[in-house]
């Protein structure tokens, strides 16, 4: 018993050592977050070596197969094998969501750090164009931009980027006007220090937290934007499978088979719920002021 | 007051015209001939250069924004390049199948979403209170898309007790609402999650407040302390976040209406697409985003009449 309680408290001091993760994974929604996470990266990365099949590969004769010894969670109309598709489909999801999330960041960060740092006149437009860009649903604003742009997974990289920079620009532009009243901006300003190297150098080190926790809530409602396109038709071109376009042979085919449906279903809704509770309990960690702040 | 109603309404103003610059300009941004995407590649050259005619794709692109922003004003949404139907006509026969989807999934959000909120709040750690903070957060993560496909699967096409397509007609409401039930689940079911989240967050910060403490101490009954004191207060975060949800119920509401194949103006814009028809796309989206700004306008309002510690005078950073 000892000798137990012991190694708990071993595992336990070493979760402490690690700085941030570890407190995160010595929640149980965290850890929960954490291994769902996890799962999804390592198909991402290693799913070719155990998809049993091809993502394209077509078995004619077992169409709309249930789950069975030979697909394990059935095939689609064409007699695909769905759980190739989903663990190729992954790679679709990480591939769309982190450059789009990292575009809205880049772009967000220069524009709210211009307006913030500098205000006035420049900050009124800044304020107002980001209000009009905000006044579409973004979703509405992608359907338009990729109903002239054409489906691709650039363009909708692009479209999610650029829909999504307003909202990073807002926050930094909030820290940044907060930041700007420290004594340190102060002191490095009656220094003779530039502007430039005021606001690169030293306000943006400080507001980085909250924008990098903003962008890893952002991923899994990327993730699922991503999907939600491809399910409409605008998201990547077939045969390449988006869980989103997975979902929309199994609409398509809905009176044939559940299977599609279920299974892409599933695994979006896992996937994001790991990705919000490992986010939230990474927010938690780091900035307990912060909670409250997601966006719908 | 009257200042900030002022200053809010004009700041509106420009908001709406620059929200239609963006839309008419946003055939110019796009890399390409417009005409030619829109049309496809086997459209013929007679086509493309009527189509371009039409939406003024021939003249420069200030002449362009200017046309659509006036015409726009004068309330012409232009008409189908298809069928020569005016747009707007199309607009308003399918915007109230929308307008009663989104209210009433909105409706259902705060019927489940609140009370669930206060019993968590109200009684936390509870078993319940622990079952819908799991709940919740899974609710949050389902995409409406998801949310309704399975309601399909599962009611309309397995179980076979929900009609699968359609809105059914007004004249006949019964009908009608059997139709609607599973539509405004689907895209109800983020929304409960939410609000019961927040309501539970902002109801026990405000049950911790010094006046309900001296509202306890002042020995008034506990359902009183809660409905009459604490909820009003606790509501107030929801106004506001209600005006940013109708904009992405909006969003969400494409799904469900082409998932249920429900006339709506989500379907148009879609159908819209599929048909390259971009200048009712255009309208409609135009439509959306208006209908977005109005919702956020009344909740601000209603934001700050409700809230008066809200300083009107204080710069909004």
């Amino acid at each position: 018993m000892i000798y137990v309680s012991q190694r708990r408290s071993r595992l336990q001091r070493s979760l402490d050592r690690i700085p941030v993760l570890g407190d995160v994974l010595s929640r149980p929604l965290g850890l929960l977050g954490f291994l769902i996470v996890f799962a999804f990266l390592v198909v991402v990365i290693a799913g070719p070596l155990f998809a049993p099949y091809g993502y394209a590969q077509i078995d004619v004769y077992n169409k709309f197969s249930p789950p069975t010894s030979l697909h394990a969670l059935g095939t689609d109309h064409l007699g695909r094998d769905l759980l190739s598709r989903l663990i190729y489909g992954s790679r679709i999801a990480l591939t769309t969501a982190i450059p789009a999330v990292a575009i809205a960041l880049a772009g967000g960060i220069a524009l709210g750090l211009l307006a913030g740092y500098l205000g006035g006149y420049l900050d009124h437009i800044v304020v107002v164009v980001l209000d009009s860009i905000q006044a579409f649903p973004a979703l509405v604003l992608a359907l338009a931009v990729l109903a002239l742009l054409g489906p691709a997974q650039t363009n909708v990289i692009l479209v999610i980027g650029l829909t999504w920079i307003p909202g990073y620009a807002r926050v930094t532009r909030a820290q940044v006007f907060s930041a700007k009243e420290n004594l340190y901006v102060e002191a490095e300003r009656s220094l003779g220090a530039s502007g430039w190297r005021i606001v690169l150098g030293h306000i943006l080190p400080n507001i980085l937290a909250p924008l990098l926790i903003l962008a890893a809530m952002d991923l899994p409602v990327v993730i699922t934007f991503e999907a939600g396109l491809s399910f409409l038709g605008l998201g990547v071109r077939p045969p390449t499978p988006s869980w989103g376009s997975v979902l929309s042979d199994g609409f398509n085919n809905i009176f044939q088979t559940p299977w599609p449906i279920t299974w892409a279903g599933l695994t979006l809704m896992v996937t994001t719920l790991g990705f919000t509770l490992f986010g939230e309990t990474l927010r938690d960690v780091l900035d307990p002021r912060l909670s409250g702040t997601r966006r719908a | 007051m009257l200042i900030y109603l002022l200053k809010r309404l004009i700041m509106t103003i420009v908001v709406v015209l620059l929200v239609m610059t963006i839309l008419a300009a946003l055939v110019n941004i796009v890399p390409g001939d417009a005409a030619r995407t829109m049309l496809g590649p086997r459209a013929t050259p007679d086509l493309i250069q009527k189509i371009r005619t039409q939406m003024d794709l021939d003249k420069p692109a200030l002449v362009q924004v200017a046309n659509f922003i006036w015409m726009t004003l004068h309330g012409s949404l232009g008409t189908d390049i298809f069928t020569g139907r005016p747009i707007g006509s199309l607009l308003l026969s399918v915007l109230p199948h929308t307008l009663i989807l989104a209210w009433s999934s909105l409706g259902l959000a705060v019927l489940l979403g609140i009370p669930l909120g206060v019993y968590s709040a109200t009684h936390p750690g509870s078993w319940l209170d622990r079952v819908t903070a799991i709940l919740s957060i899974s609710f949050i993560t389902i995409p409406s898309y998801v949310a309704g496909l399975f309601l399909l699967l599962i009611f309309a096409v397995q179980l076979k007790v929900m009609p699968v397509i359609g809105a059914g007609e007004l004249s006949q409401p019964w009908d009608y609402l059997r139709h609607l039930i599973l539509p405004a689940v689907a895209l109800a079911v983020t929304w409960i999650g939410y609000l019961a989240r927040l309501v539970r967050a902002s109801l026990l910060e405000v049950l911790n407040a010094d006046y309900v403490r001296s509202a306890r101490a002042a020995g008034l009954p506990q359902r009183l302390i809660l409905y009459k004191y604490a909820l009003k207060n606790a509501v107030i975060p929801t106004v506001a976040v209600l005006g940013v949800g109708i904009g992405n119920l909006m969003g969400g509401a494409i799904f469900v209406e082409i998932i249920f194949a429900r006339p709506g103006l989500g379907k148009l814009i879609f159908d819209s697409i599929e048909s390259r028809n971009y200048p009712i796309v255009r309208a409609g989206v135009l439509v959306v985003a208006l209908l977005f700004v109005a919702a956020n306008l009344l909740a601000d309002l209603a934001y700050t009449v409700l809230d008066p510690r809200i300083q009107l005078d204080k710069k909004r950073v």
